[in-house]
């Protein structure tokens, strides 16, 4: 049985899904060069050296107080659609968190599932539209069935993870309907999103933290 | 891809400051990306702010001046500012009677200027967007993140910009510049892809004997490639794609537009075909603007963008403007 989330292992989800982002930045601008404009890796690199200084200079006392000042540190750094869209869900899932020292497998799936409805509520796309929530969504699910199973959190977490990486590779064939993919029309089609790939790693690191990686 | 750079990651900073020390008239806040005019917001006037990615350029900065924009917030490269880059420059220029956001549809300029209109209002100032959205080059806008703002922003700029100057309240403003966003259509072509600084590679590829038809201005791709055609049939597709989508009449207000590798006796080879194009059917130039204005970093092509006029239309585009890259009549 595995701790939940506390703010170390917030702060770990942080510096680990920073690290992922380093290591597969070039893959994530190669991924938006075909549909997009090639900066999706440089990008989310900028916001999450941003928001490792965050964490640096504040060392929030919560995992939701980690969250919301890492979501801020994302909407201010990052500008185009990735920025808001990010931040918007670390903030919402940090809101959903409250002050609570430790989140476990329950308090995580509302947490994500706030999130999730955060990022639909202002980019406006549903699953199948070829963006994050394509892997988003199906995290959140996989966490919420792991909190019916009674799963503790590095195993939701790694079901989410699972989840969230399926649902990258599954946006392949789709035709993009939101986002700068969109202007594409049909040709968008054949491509994996850059954002719900980068929203893989999201999860994936939030595994790797809760497991100690 | 040769570049005039240093670090790549400084492009932006280090052209702000190339920027404030060409332009004594503009205040450049390097360490914010907020440029506003030096004179400082006008007591009783409506403040106009736009902005967009860096690499578009005059488009904003340039634009800003008087007659039209108070503020501008350059982002990164083809990416939008961040909204506290709004949020300052719209405190900035807020002389007391509102502040106007001239917004370009794209997903991410709509959600940090949303996301800093909000942050504004919570601070007590009175915020109004207008959505420029004039690229007919996207079809079935429902089922996408809808029509791309390109040309039409410049127009919006201008003839809001010289709207505000003569003291327009902030509604008036709005309803003015969703009236020019109506009456505008743009097409754009790219004979050649960007390289963004910093990337070893360019936006698309496109070979010797191709063309990208339906581009917007951030070196993504269009709708299709097409053989190279020469600039009559360039000119005849962009109008006649205009044309389909609204009807040409009247006196139009063109602007011929490179995407920053077009050398100018080109765009006036293309204007030659756009004005056999527009009086073919029966509409005709009124007023004409040619040169680089809203650009793609060194793509080489052309965007044609055409306002319908009216008469009040005409007369705002008229009005003097004293801005870095348009100026007139003062």
């Amino acid at each position: 049985m595995s701790g939940g989330l506390d703010a170390a292992r917030a702060g770990a989800w942080v510096r680990r899904l920073a690290e992922l982002v380093q290591e597969r930045k070039d893959e994530l601008t190669d991924l938006d060069r075909p549909i997009g404009d090639s900066d999706h890796g440089v990008n989310l690199h900028r916001g999450m050296t941003a928001a490792v200084a965050a964490l640096d200079a504040g060392d929030p006392a919560t995992p939701g107080a980690v969250l919301t000042a890492v979501g801020s540190a994302l909407v201010s750094k990052v500008g185009g659609a990735s920025g808001p869209l990010y931040g918007t869900a670390l903030r919402r899932a940090g809101k959903a968190l409250g002050d609570a020292g430790e989140a476990g497998t329950p308090e995580l799936a509302r947490a994500l599932r706030a999130a999730l409805e955060g990022v639909v509520k202002l980019g406006g796309a549903q699953p199948g539209d070829a963006t994050l929530v394509d892997a988003l969504a199906p995290a959140v699910e996989a966490l919420e069935a792991a909190a019916g199973r009674g799963d503790d959190p590095a195993a939701a977490a790694r079901a989410a993870a699972g989840a969230a990486e399926e649902g990258a590779l599954a946006t392949t064939p789709m035709v993009a309907r939101k986002g700068r993919a969109s202007y594409l029309g049909e040709r968008s089609a054949g491509h994996q999103d850059p954002g719900a790939t980068s929203t893989a790693l999201l999860v994936r690191a939030l595994a790797d933290a809760l497991e100690g990686a | 891809m040769k570049k005039l750079l240093n670090d790549p990651a400084d492009a932006v900073t280090e052209a702000l400051r190339g920027l404030a020390a060409a332009h004594p008239e503009l205040s450049v806040d390097v360490d914010a990306k907020v440029v506003t005019r030096a004179s400082g917001p006008t007591r009783g006037k409506v403040g106009l702010v736009s902005g967009g990615g860096s690499g578009h350029e005059p488009l904003h900065a340039g634009f800003v001046g008087h007659g039209m924009l108070d503020a501008a917030c350059p982002g990164e490269v083809f990416t939008s500012p961040v909204p506290d880059q709004m949020l300052q420059a719209t405190r900035a220029v807020d002389g007391g009677a509102g502040v106007l956001h001239v917004v370009k549809n794209y997903t991410g300029d709509v959600l940090n200027f949303q996301m800093a209109a909000e942050m504004a209002d919570d601070e007590g100032v009175q915020v109004e967007t207008v959505l420029v959205d004039d690229d007919v080059a996207v079809v079935d806008s429902t089922w996408t993140a809808g029509r791309r703002g390109t040309g039409a922003t410049l127009f919006v700029e201008k003839v809001v910009g010289a709207a505000a100057e003569r003291g327009d309240a902030l509604g008036d403003l709005a309803a003015l510049g969703r009236e020019v966003v109506e009456r505008t259509r743009s097409f754009g072509v790219a004979l050649t892809p960007c390289t963004t600084p910093g990337s070893s590679k360019p936006g698309f590829e496109l070979g010797e004997d191709q063309m990208e038809l339906g581009v917007g201005i951030h070196g993504e791709p269009g709708r299709s490639t097409a053989p190279l055609a020469t600039a009559r049939e360039i000119a005849e597709a962009s109008v006649a794609a205009i044309h389909d989508d609204m009807p040409l009449e009247g006196e139009l207000l063109v602007l011929v537009n490179g995407m920053g590798g077009t050398p100018l006796m080109e765009l006036y080879v293309l204007v030659d075909g756009v004005r056999a194009a527009v009086e073919g059917r029966g509409a005709r130039i009124g007023r004409i603007l040619v040169g680089d204005f809203v650009t793609s970093l060194e793509m080489a092509g052309s965007m044609v963008s055409l306002c319908r006029l009216t008469p009040q239309i005409a007369e705002l585009w008229d009005a003097p403007v004293q801005t870095p890259a348009l100026r007139w009549g003062r």
